[in-house]
């Protein structure tokens, strides 16, 4: 078991190092002169050159990569070029919105689905198997941004139950807070529910035609037992890997969502970022994803060991 | 927002406050903008969603442009100009402090003119300070400013929010934390999300009716239309979605104004590439542009047709849009004369904004009916500012150039147009000689007049301004002669 967690950990190291790489090659070879954006058409050269300095960009490059790993290393992610506030404020102030939204919609996508995924497994076949069956179809193709549109008629404009959009912020009381990122977090859910639902159910299904099920059904087991003692456990692991990049999804993928909704999260700040070609909060904010993804699957890796037993012996 | 909670409690409320006394207006408002500052410092950058939010707000300058363009005192409670027009003497109100107690006098303002010129300012407008020899403090309450050549539009050009007063012991932090003389005083600034203004108790001026003032940022056409909607916020003044301003023109709940800004549309021609050096050409395209056509369909119809590079409800400005009237046989007879009778082949950048995207479209469609063939490259800003506007690297774009009265780019010899024309810049000397309101307006005549005949561009029309607000709300500007969301005058009738 500890072999495999250190392997593991040394993956996730080398992982980070390739990409810190990547990223930053990238958007130096990107064209565009953050300065000469920030000032507009009117400035002077003289008055870019003036911002490119102070901004740091004249700097060779190596020596801006060392210097920016450097300091992420020890905490400190550079100053944002447009913003001019350090960019682990700008990443702290979105994630407060960005990571309870994706946790809310996780849980609910989780608490939708597996049932879901159960109750459509163990009726396989019959006319509420195929309802929904259809009913995840239905789910997974519709666009969550268009379908987050109609929430947002129904129950802000029409009902009034809680606003169209925006972040009051934590301060304002945490039924303000939730009650802002409700309508958001279900347009996550459901679609990714349908997902998690049809993975479940077929999960399931290729488990419960194992032999040791039907042993346990021969030892006279009743099929709920069966279901949640010997089937579910070995259903796990397919479930947890989208699990996993579903988490990591609904950190940085919900750019659409937040602009339908206005929050202040982290996939707008990326996507602001690269428009306004403020390359420090676009390094520092997609390394910092990747190593939340690599941690996540990390931690799944981890979980497979957990649910499968014979993983733990190598 | 009425939350089911809530109902009960404001049904107290409002009975108590019908059997007391008349009822008090509302204080506060929650206004959106459709995108964020990168910072709150005007003389610091080009975006105009920075002066949205402080001019006139927070910070101040000498003068200040009003809602119709004109310009109007503000910090400086008068002012005379030497006869020979190079020494202008600013008289400052008594009295006036900053947000932080400090207290204004002539050294911040001598402070605020030699920083924006400064070598290492990174002031975007520093053109704007070009003319200033110098500047001192005659007393207290005096400045004195000398131009090294007299400047018709000085008085103009201190009305800009890149020339606002700062103070030198805030001026640093002025991007974070803005320190300036107005009405109203920064709160908060949640990045990404609003900012939060709050009523100056100490304001020099005169009171203005608001107490707290927030500002949201929507840039997405169906997020504005529902916040909107839902109440969410009471005032859009430069709502993003044409096409959705049909659904609240009927509403009795809200006021639809539809105004005019200093956005001039142009289909930029690169004059120095060739075919577009010859003035056939040039005219050819202009014939070719059916400018309703692309109104309607790249604006649902907003905007106002333009002939030259001016705004309409500027009152200098001359209906030219007939100079080159829509006939596209025209157009065909043009190319012709110039040598290109199957027409030719050139290419459009296009940048992000919708106007540009929808607009290019129908442009490459007429002026393919009279041979000329586009091919549509869509750019983003960034590669829109190297290639077009840094490199020249383009035939054709389209492009608003939204700083006010601008004309005076035509006369740039290393401007992206690649125009050069003595007569013109010869009317632009004049210009600058002149402070005379009636001569001035003569001279911009005569210089819309020459860009309008050489065709320089493609004049297609004024980006309009797109004003939704509450029914009960007043004071907000219909017209944008500045970017500006000036609240001083903003009250609730109810």
């Amino acid at each position: 078991m500890l072999s495999y967690a250190l392997r593991r950990i040394l993956i996730v190291v080398v992982t980070l190092l390739a990409a810190s790489v990547i990223v930053f090659a990238v958007l130096e070879i990107v064209p565009g002169d953050p300065a000469r954006l920030m000032l507009g058409i009117n400035a002077t050269e003289d008055a870019v050159a003036a911002l490119r300095q102070q901004m740091g960009l004249d700097q060779p490059l190596v020596l801006r990569y060392f210097e920016w790993i450097g300091g992420m290393l020890t905490g400190d992610f550079g100053r944002s070029y447009t913003y001019s506030v350090p960019v682990i404020d700008l990443i702290r102030e979105r994630l407060v919105v960005s990571l309870p939204l994706a946790l809310m919609a996780l849980a609910l996508s989780t608490i939708i689905a597996i049932p879901v995924g159960i109750f459509s497994a163990a009726r396989r076949g019959t006319a509420a198997d195929t309802g929904v069956m259809a009913a995840t179809q239905l789910g997974i193709a519709i666009p969550n941004f268009w379908f987050a549109i109609l929430l947002v008629y129904v129950f802000a404009i029409a009902l009034r139950l809680v606003p169209a959009g925006g972040f009051p912020g934590w301060d304002a009381g945490i039924g303000a807070a939730l009650s802002a990122l409700v309508l958001p977090a279900i347009a996550l859910a459901l679609p990714q529910a349908a997902i998690l639902a049809r993975v479940t159910r077929s999960a399931l299904l290729d488990v419960l035609g194992e032999d040791y099920i039907r042993t346990a059904r021969a030892k006279g087991l009743p099929a709920r037992v069966v279901l949640r003692r010997h089937a579910l456990r070995n259903a796990l692991i397919p479930v947890l890997t989208i699990l996993g990049l579903q988490f990591a999804f609904l950190l940085a993928g919900t750019i659409i969502i937040e602009n339908v909704f206005y929050l202040p999260g982290l996939g707008r700040l990326v996507f602001q970022a690269i428009t306004q070609r403020d390359l420090i909060v676009v390094e520092s904010v997609v390394v910092l994803l990747v190593a939340t993804v690599v941690i996540v699957n990390f931690l799944v890796d981890l979980a497979y060991a957990w649910a499968d037993p014979r993983l733990r012996r190598r | 927002m009425i939350s089911k909670t809530s109902t009960p409690l404001a049904g107290a409320a409002l009975a108590l406050a019908l059997t007391t006394s008349a009822f008090a207006a509302r204080t506060d408002l929650t206004l959106a903008i459709q995108l964020e500052p990168p910072h709150l410092d005007p003389t610091a950058g080009a975006a105009g969603a920075i002066d949205d939010i402080v001019y006139q707000n927070i910070f101040q300058g000498l003068t200040r442009i009003g809602p119709d363009g004109a310009v109007l005192p503000s910090l400086a409670e008068s002012w005379s100009v030497s006869d020979d027009g190079l020494t202008y003497t600013f008289k400052l109100h008594d009295g006036v402090k900053f947000h932080d107690g400090t207290s204004l006098d002539a050294g911040d303002v001598v402070f605020s003119l030699d920083r924006a010129r400064a070598d290492e300012s990174t002031n975007a407008q520093k053109a704007l300070f070009s003319a200033i020899a110098g500047a001192e403090a005659v007393d207290d309450l005096t400045v004195k400013v000398t131009l090294s050549h007299p400047q018709g539009s000085f008085l103009y050009n201190l009305g800009w929010g890149d020339a606002v007063i700062v103070a030198p012991e805030s001026a640093d932090t002025n991007k974070e934390k803005p320190i300036g003389t107005g009405p109203f005083k920064f709160v908060d600034w949640a990045q990404g999300s609003s900012a939060t203004l709050e009523k100056n108790a100490d304001y020099w001026g005169d009171p203005v009716a608001l107490d707290k003032v927030t500002y949201r940022f929507i840039s997405d056409p169906a997020a504005a239309t529902a916040a909107l909607l839902a109440g969410d916020i009471q005032a859009f003044p430069s709502f993003p979605a044409p096409e959705a301003v049909a659904q609240f023109e009927g509403d009795p709940r809200f006021s639809v104004v539809i105004g005019s800004t200093e956005g001039e549309t142009i289909l930029s021609t690169n004059n120095g590439k060739e075919p577009f050096d010859k003035l056939e050409v040039r005219q050819a395209i202009a014939h070719a542009l059916d400018r309703q056509a692309i109104i309607d369909g790249a604006l649902f119809g907003f905007g106002t047709p333009i002939g030259t590079h001016f705004a309409p409800h500027n009152p200098a400005y001359v209906e030219l849009v007939e100079t080159y009237p829509y006939d596209p046989e025209k157009s065909k007879a043009l190319l012709a004369e110039a040598g290109y009778p199957d027409g030719f082949k050139a290419t459009l950048k296009l940048p992000p904004p919708a106007y540009a995207r929808r607009g290019g479209e129908i442009v490459a469609a007429q002026l393919r009916d009279v041979g000329i063939d586009l091919e549509i490259i869509p750019v983003e800003w960034a590669q829109w500012l190297d290639q077009v506007f840094k490199q020249k690297d383009y035939d054709l774009t389209i492009i608003s150039h939204t700083e006010p009265n601008d004309i005076g780019i035509y006369a740039r010899d290393d401007y992206y147009f690649d125009y050069h024309s003595d007569e013109f810049k010869q009317v632009m000397a004049d210009l600058d000689a002149t402070t005379d309101e009636d001569k001035r307006y003569e001279l911009l005549r005569q210089a819309q007049e020459i860009i309008a005949n050489d065709a320089v561009n493609g004049y297609l029309f004024e980006l309009p301004k797109l004003g939704i607000w509450d029914a009960k709300l007043e004071g907000l500007w219909h017209n944008l002669p500045i970017q500006s969301d000036d609240l001083s005058a903003v009250h609730w009738t109810d």
